[in-house]
């Protein structure tokens, strides 16, 4: 059914009990990290600034002008690594037709009825609405931060342009905040998830109960003898 | 003759409004006093200005500006702009009025209107960074200015500009320090022809209504003030020649108003926006504890070590 | 001026002509603004640019530079022919009724007398037909051929509208209404100010440009009425009161002369000036000569000045020609001049002719400038490129700078456009080593007073006869100096009756207390009442104005005696009587002439006795005919400045004023309309002082760099665009401007050619803040007035190009 490889560079399964299987290398989880952190201090900061009632947390970045100078270059940092991510992930985020049967069942999705979902690849399909709509998030507040960015860029845009650019900057921003908040609270509902971007693996099970098809293609590659399938447990 | 402001006393005067005057404060919640100051206003009569630049050159004398010597490029207005150090700037046009054939030089005063509803203060996100007195005065706090540039994308005037130096927004403040202990603005003193005056803006008002009455018996029938309600009047108002068309005095906007745009960002975007990300926050407190963990159970576990060992499931 | 600074706002007409006044009197303007705000006065503005004057008038004209002359005759023409005149007033108040001798004639463009060789008139049949009784013949019907006002007729009556818009370029329709709007004030009831400047005086005809607005305003009879007066704008703080002090070299303090080679005694000098009256009853003012130059005299000399020996007239020196400042750097030029004290002066910005400016200071043997700023002049020797490009290696001269004081860096008085003189005090303490003038002049005195007296030398007497006791010779003090101008009684003076009206040792109280046996001093007779017996009045700061006419009595003094509106006597008819209640000034009351000011008059002279109300004048009455009193005629001609972009359109044989001096008669200085089509005009910015203010960092801001106006059809023409660097260059230099393309000027028709003005402000040159330029000065003729020497700054001809091609 599968016309595609779900298996990204460095997946692979290892015997032992339980059995675990290698779901994102160290430089994918540095460069995750690293755009996770930079995206919750773009929001701490751009929260700060966007609503009186949380100005008080400019105090985390040394005060209101600090917090004003460091936002846009974490922007940029954030923009240069999400294109890591980018380029990292957006093949196994491609959308498929499971994906649609899997977003008719969301229901079931959020009643734990896993086994009425379909055999999912890498990613299902939530996960790749959060990497989809993080991409176009970061396009757009990237372009309209450059806009709004009074210190190198306010001459070369008009006013009202800026003034677009504020108001989309900030609609988006809430936006990506809420994504983030789908993407975050998935990982902590779905137990054995952090794993993956903290020690890199994930067990057995998890990849059984949420990724059975990837997890299938990992031990089926090992049986067709390619090097990177199943390994002995060390 | 508008009566001029006498020249103040030697003797140090305690300054007539302060903290405890405040109408507005950035990103901050405050109660205004029960009791408003009476309200100022500079009253700039164009036709009455001969494009001097005195107020521009006491501008920057009183306010302590170091402007750039720039170069010429081919009008009289100079500087070319407004920048962090020309806080009024004297903006040329010429007019060819079809109506009568003449050439018309206007020349008017640009600089802060200082808004009843001032877009810059609607915009800041500094708490106190820009202040409103009771008075009208809209004033710049520096030291809590955080050079975010907002205030230019609320100004509706176009007038704040951050400075290149220390980042910080700067506009005419009115001279608030001037007026606070009696003194009109430094530009109003310095203005050779009362084309500036400034008073209590009944005053001002009730001036320039014998102003505009003069140049209606020259045949400006359009001579009119200028005090644009879109933005709850100003505290800085025109004299016109032609108040029905303002936007032929270097661009002065007609009918200005605070742009929807900032309205949106400032207005329904932030509760929205907080309730928005308040929501998800909560459905997912709430789903996790109606729902549970998504836990991983040993059946899972076998399965994939059935697999793993090649067992067929 | 005339009139005051504050009496402008009384005015019902404001027509600023020759001058900007918004432009370059911001201050002084204020009068106007109040004028229209207040009364509902009009504005109107004749000028080659629509200026910021205009920019707030009521009315527009442009003019062509230097066709002054025929605009205003054509106005004269217009008041004749349509009989607009305050009729009682020219009867009475100005020379319309004098019979003028048969011999004087004007044909071609030139009077009678003329000497083609010198460029001069014989000015003998420029006279009145005396009577049989010494007094001159009248015919009060002005009906007689050969009555002024007859004359006055025949001589304008060619300045029809149509010809004032083939000289000067101005459209029929916007002249006549200027004509119209001034004719609307002939009557007594309402009054018309005439604001002129340098616009009127930087011509080679300046002098008649004044006359002929002078013309207008007794023609309406609006001279010595509050609101009137042809008003002097003075381009200084404080240029009326270096006038008044006399630092011409052909003049005295007080508008008195220095003799000449061909007044060899007193006596002699005395004669000439001391008019008798021609008429009976008249006052004749100048009859006091004599007192007034003995007093000066007697300040000069002191102790040493007696009957006797003349009180040292032998000691003035006695002057050939007029030593102005034309004539001066033409003698420096030709390397007949050792040392220049360069005194707040900056020549080579301010003189015509740079180029000449820098060869003669070249020839110097050494240059002192005494300024609080660095000059261009004392840089004169330093290349700066293009700016000014000499060969220092080649330039011996020595130079020295002396940093002075500046003025509010120092007590003294100023007197204002208003003649008003005004006390200041120091605003802040000198910069540095700095001086002031005072001090180092007389530090100089004293020491040059000293080698004379061990060393001997040329003219050593009348170093030693001078009077320098003051209490500190080094360093006399501004009161002092004041005390001095003012005068005092040196023995007890009497009156008539023989009653002692000043003590010895006392101050006068007025010039009328001067006499000329000896007994009093002061050395500027129209300065006396200044300090008198009660103290130094220019510190008066009184703002009361009892009868609210802008008459500030007890505000500074106002020269003469204290009088805010000269001839103000013509405020009243004849009888007595105010022309009308909208004018009320000064009155007869049965007993004695009263009013809001001081009389310009003997205050208890009752008018049945007819004496004239200009006091000065031998006649009594203004002068529409003025006799021999100007070099180049007694009524006004049109010429054409010596650069013209057309020929002479009335007077076709005539180049230029028949009677300006042209150095060696070296016509090839002038560049021709066939080589330089454009005509420029140079003045002033609001935003610069003259050449002081680039050196100021906020003026420089406000405006950075020379710029040249022109038509944005003169721009389409030559392909230059807005802000481009324009190349401008006369027969005699060229300079580098930005340029302002505006719709403010505009080409104009002159006698059937279109002619191109261009603009060019003065302010620039290549030391201070301000972005390096040429001086403007390099463009301009060094031909000046045939009155004055004022040079023709305002109008010459120049071609411009773009400097890098048309921009897209």
């Amino acid at each position: 059914m599968t016309t595609h490889s779900e298996v990204a560079k460095g997946d692979s399964v290892h015997r032992g009990n339980p059995v675990t299987v290698d779901r994102y290398s160290a430089a994918a989880r540095v460069n995750h990290w690293i755009t996770a952190i930079s995206l919750v201090l773009l929001a701490l900061s751009g929260l700060a600034l966007f609503h009186p009632s949380l100005y008080f947390l400019t105090g985390l970045f040394g005060g209101g002008a600090l917090a004003r100078i460091i936002h846009p270059f974490i922007g940029v940092v954030l923009l240069l690594s999400f294109l890591g991510l980018f380029f990292r992930f957006w093949k196994l985020n491609l959308w498929e037709r499971t994906d649609n049967v899997w977003l008719g069942r969301l229901k079931d999705v959020l009643t734990k009825n896993d086994e009425k979902l379909p055999e999912v690849g890498k990613y299902n399909a939530g996960q790749k609405m959060v990497f989809w709509s993080m991409s176009l998030i970061i396009v757009i507040l990237a372009a309209s931060g450059v806009v709004i960015w009074q210190q190198f860029f306010s001459e070369y845009f008009t006013v009202d342009q800026q003034r677009v650019a504020v108001l989309i900057h900030a609609i988006v921003a809430i936006v990506a905040i809420c994504v983030w908040i789908v993407h975050v609270y998935a990982a902590i509902w779905v137990r054995g998830t952090i794993g993956a971007m903290t020690r890199g693996r994930v067990t057995g099970g998890w990849a059984w109960r949420h990724h059975r098809r990837w997890l299938r293609e990992l031990v089926s590659d090992k049986s067709k003898g390619k090097p990177k399938g199943v390994t002995p447990a060390e | 003759m508008f009566p001029p402001i006498q020249n103040p006393t030697t003797e140090a005067v305690p300054p007539k409004f302060g903290e405890a005057d405040l109408l507005r404060r950035s990103a901050s919640t405050i109660t205004p006093p029960a009791e408003r100051q009476t309200e100022v206003a500079k009253l700039i009569d164009v036709s009455k200005c001969i494009g001097c630049k005195a107020c521009q050159s006491a501008c920057l004398e009183w306010n302590e500006l170091v402007e750039e010597v720039g170069i010429n490029t081919g009008v009289y207005d100079n500087p070319h702009d407004l920048t962090p150090n020309t806080w009024t700037l004297m903006r040329f046009t010429e007019f060819e009025n079809t109506e009568t054939g003449n050439l018309e030089w206007l020349i008017r005063k640009d600089g802060c209107m200082h808004c009843e509803d001032p877009g810059c203060l609607k915009a800041c996100p500094a708490p106190g960074a820009i202040v409103q007195y009771t008075n009208g005065i809209v004033d710049f706090v520096h030291e809590n200015c955080i050079g975010c540039g907002y205030c230019v994308k609320g100004c509706p005037f176009n007038i704040p500009r951050i400075s290149k130096v220390d980042h910080k927004a700067y506009k005419c403040s009115l001279c608030v320090d001037r007026v606070a202990v009696g003194q009109g603005p430094a530009c109003a003193k310095a203005c050779p022809t009362q084309a500036i005056v400034f008073g209590t803006k009944e005053e001002m008002k009730q001036y320039a209504a014998t102003r505009i009455e003069d140049l209606k018996s020259r045949g400006y029938a359009n001579a009119g003030l200028y005090d644009p309600p879109g933005v709850g009047g100003t505290h800085v108002m025109y004299v016109l020649h032609h108040n029905d068309r303002p936007e032929i005095y270097a661009g002065l906007a007609n009918n200005p108003r605070i742009s929807p745009m900032v309205e949106a960002w400032k207005g329904l975007t932030k509760y929205a926006g907080l309730t928005a990300i308040g929501a998800f926050a909560a459905f997912g407190f709430l789903h996790h504890l109606v729902s549970g963990a998504n836990r991983v159970s040993s059946a899972d576990e076998e399965a994939a070590k059935r697999l793993a060992e090649g067992e067929r499931t | 001026m005339t009139n005051s600074w504050t009496d402008i706002k009384n005015t019902d007409l404001v027509w600023i002509m020759g001058g900007n006044a918004a432009e370059a009197h911001p201050c002084g303007f204020k009068w106007v603004t109040e004028a229209k705000a207040e009364r509902g006065a009009k504005l109107m503005v004749v000028d080659p640019r629509f200026n910021r004057s205009a920019a707030v008038a009521d009315h527009y004209a442009p003019i062509r530079p230097g066709s002054d002359i025929a605009f205003l005759s054509g106005v004269v023409n217009y008041l004749l022919t349509n009989d607009k005149i305050h009729h009682e007033y020219v009867r009475h108040y100005t020379n319309a009724a004098y019979i003028v001798r048969d011999d004087f004639e004007f044909n071609e463009g030139l009077f009678s007398g003329y000497d083609e060789e010198k460029r001069s008139y014989d000015r003998s049949t420029w006279e009145y037909v005396m009577g049989p009784d010494g007094f001159a013949v009248r015919d009060m019907t002005l009906k007689d051929p050969r009555c002024v006002f007859q004359l006055m007729k025949k001589h304008f009556e060619i300045y029809t509208p149509e010809m004032v818009e083939r000289v000067s370029g101005t459209p029929k329709d916007k002249f006549l209404k200027v004509a119209e709007w001034a004719a609307s004030t002939a009557n007594g009831e309402r009054a018309m100010t005439i604001m002129y400047a340098l616009g009127w005086t930087q011509h080679s005809s300046g002098a008649q440009n004044i006359r002929t607005a002078a013309m207008i305003q007794l023609l309406c009879g609006n001279i010595g009425i509050p609101g009137g007066g042809v008003n002097a704008l003075r381009g200084h703080s404080n240029v009326q009161g270096i006038t008044d002090v006399g630092t011409l070299t052909a003049a005295i303090p007080g508008y008195l002369a220095l003799p000449t080679d061909k007044e060899p005694t007193l006596e002699a000098h005395l004669a000439k000036r001391t008019f008798k009256p021609l008429q009976p009853n008249q006052t004749s003012y100048w009859q006091n000569y004599p007192k007034f130059y003995v007093s000066f005299l007697k300040s000069y000399f002191g102790a040493k000045a007696t009957k006797e020996n003349n009180f040292g007239y032998d000691w003035l020196p006695k002057v050939d020609v007029a030593y102005d400042a034309l004539r001066m750097f033409d003698v420096m030029h030709q390397g007949k001049t050792t040392g220049m004290l360069c005194q707040g002066f900056n020549p080579l910005m301010s003189i015509a002719y740079s180029g000449k400016t820098v060869a003669a200071l070249s020839k110097l043997k050494f240059l002192v400038s005494m300024d609080p700023i660095e000059t261009d002049t004392v840089r004169f020797w330093e290349n700066h490129g293009e700016f000014n490009d000499v060969d220092t290696a080649s330039i011996q001269t020595e130079v020295f700078m002396l940093p002075v004081t500046s003025f509010a860096e120092e007590e003294g008085s100023f007197t204002n456009s208003s003649r008003c003189i005004q006390w200041k005090w120091p605003a802040a303490d000198p910069y540095f080593e700095s001086r002031k003038d005072i001090d180092i002049l007389s530090d100089l005195f004293v020491r040059i007073r000293k080698l004379y007296e061990t060393e001997g030398g040329t003219g050593k007497d009348p170093l030693m006869a001078i009077d320098w006791s003051y209490e500190n010779p080094l360093e006399p003090q501004p009161d002092e100096l004041l005390r001095e101008l003012n005068g005092k009684a040196l023995a007890d003076v009497t009156d008539a009756e023989g009653n002692v009206i000043r003590r010895a040792g006392e101050q006068l109280a007025g010039f009328g207390e001067m006499r000329d046996d000896g007994s009093t001093d002061g050395s500027m007779w129209i300065y006396t009442g200044v300090y008198g017996p009660k103290g130094n009045f220019a510190q008066r700061r009184d703002n009361d104005d009892p009868s609210g006419l802008g008459v500030f009595g007890n505000w500074g003094f106002s020269w003469p005696a204290n009088r805010r509106i000269q001839y103000n006597r013509a405020s009243a008819d004849p009888q007595g009587k105010p022309w009308s209640e909208a004018k009320k000034y000064m009155y007869w009351d049965g007993q004695r002439w009263t009013g809001p000011d001081v009389p310009d008059y003997v205050a208890t002279i009752p008018p049945e006795q007819a004496t004239g109300p200009f006091i000065m004048n031998a006649e009594g009455v203004s002068r529409l005919w003025v006799r021999g009193l100007m070099a180049d005629g007694p009524f006004p001609a049109h010429y054409e400045p010596f650069e013209s972009p057309v020929k002479n359109p009335i007077f076709p044989a005539i180049r230029g004023n028949p009677a300006a001096r042209v150095f060696n008669n070296d016509m090839e200085i002038f560049g021709d309309s066939s080589e330089f089509s454009i005509v420029a005009t140079t003045y002033r910015l609001t935003e610069h002082f003259h050449f002081w203010t680039k050196n100021v960092h906020t003026n420089a801001v406000l405006q950075p760099e020379a710029i040249v106006e022109m038509s944005e059809q003169l721009a389409k023409e030559k392909g230059i665009a807005m802000g481009q660097l324009v190349r401008i260059w006369s027969n005699r230099g060229e300079v580098k401007a930005k340029a302002v393309v505006t719709k403010r000027l505009v080409p104009l028709q002159v006698d059937g050619k279109t002619v191109h003005t261009i603009g060019l402000p003065l302010h620039f040159g290549f030391i201070g803040e301000t972005k390096k330029a040429s001086p403007i000065n390099s463009l301009t003729p060094p031909v000046g007035d045939a009155n004055s020497q004022t040079p023709e700054f305002k109008a010459f001809l120049v071609d411009i190009e773009p400097v890098s091609g048309p921009v897209a």
